[in-house]
């Protein structure tokens, strides 16, 4: 990664405006053509420096709700509950974490009520309980990870 | 602890209002926007819409805050924010909103949330995901958080990520 695909990672956090030509004004800051900035963008995809590139929904905003969930897995069936776990379409995320509750996940779903639904069905299937911690007031998304 | 109410009945509204062309500009979208000079004409093509009309959608859809924002999202590991924190803290609830807010603003923060307690278990109601370089960047910018929090603070606990189980965008049906 050179100077130029750190500048596209730096800009491109920021948000591209919505018009005909969107890479255009970014292209011209960097001093590269659109075609350049478009072949390093799929580059920096490609390497999975980017993990993304395209619109950030917001789940609530298209009625939806997202949950952040933890669960006290013994250790001798982590492997085993983190594939129950993973199996259902809604959990998003899903990271293991040094404490007595070791698994956190996100339940992203369409409608706000299947959120408890999931998780009923999680509880179910692996006999864990979970703990849901649904967010009560967002301070802030994003961060801007200077390379 | 509010948990406003408000911005729910709101989020609410505007999930009716996606019609069938908005969810098939975003099931469209999830994976990504395609990489052309002219990205939403290319999309416009792929669905069979005019391209003013794409355009306008998207700009409508990010108006009504759907869409946050069109960006790249950058993978952590990749440029060297190898570790992340989940900070969590028990903070007073007069005071969390501000603090909130303060914390949140921290340009090492990606997500900041009031979330409820589970007591005994956890008494933690401030999340605050702090990104670093390292395990003593990612504890010293813990003690920035701290010194800031002050005497509002009544403990907190860091919980760093061992493995990556399961990783994947949001997902809609068509």
């Amino acid at each position: 990664m050179d100077s130029i695909d750190a500048a596209i990672v730096n800009h491109l956090q920021e948000g591209l405006p919505v018009c005909a030509r969107p890479f255009d004004a970014v292209a011209v800051t960097l001093g590269i053509s659109v075609d350049e900035l478009l072949s390093r963008l799929q580059c920096l995809l490609d390497d999975k420096v980017l993990t993304r590139f395209g619109p950030m929904f917001n789940a609530e905003s298209m009625g939806g709700a997202l949950s952040l969930c933890a669960m006290q897995v013994p250790a001798d069936r982590y492997d085993e509950v983190a594939g129950q776990v993973n199996a259902f379409p809604e959990v998003a995320h899903n990271y293991e974490r040094e404490h007595l509750l070791n698994m956190w996940f996100v339940i992203a779903t369409e409608r706000p009520q299947q959120a408890g639904i999931v998780i009923s069905q999680i509880e179910q299937a692996t006999g864990c309980r979970v703990y849901d911690m649904p967010k009560q007031q967002e301070f802030y998304i994003g961060l801007k990870l200077a390379v | 602890m509010t948990g406003k109410p408000q911005a729910t009945s709101k989020a609410q509204q505007d999930g009716q209002s996606l019609d069938a062309i908005d969810r098939q500009i975003i099931v469209a979208t999830q994976a990504g926007l395609p990489l052309v000079a002219e990205p939403f004409a290319a999309l416009a093509e792929q669905l069979g819409l005019e391209s003013e009309e794409v355009l306008q959608r998207v700009a409508d859809m990010q108006a009504r805050g759907v869409i946050r924002r069109i960006a790249a999202v950058p993978n952590h590991y990749a440029l060297g924010y190898t570790v992340n924190g989940m900070s969590v803290w028990n903070v007073s609830d007069e005071h969390i909103t501000e603090l909130g807010r303060l914390i949140g603003g921290l340009d090492y923060v990606s997500h900041c949330y009031q979330r409820p307690r589970h007591l005994p278990l956890w008494p933690y109601n401030l999340f605050a995901m702090v990104h670093g370089r390292s395990s003593d960047d990612v504890v010293a910018k813990l003690g920035t958080i701290a010194d800031l929090l002050g005497e509002h603070c009544r403990g907190h606990e860091v919980l760093y990520s061992k493995r990556i189980l399961k990783k994947t965008g949001l997902r809609i049906k068509a």
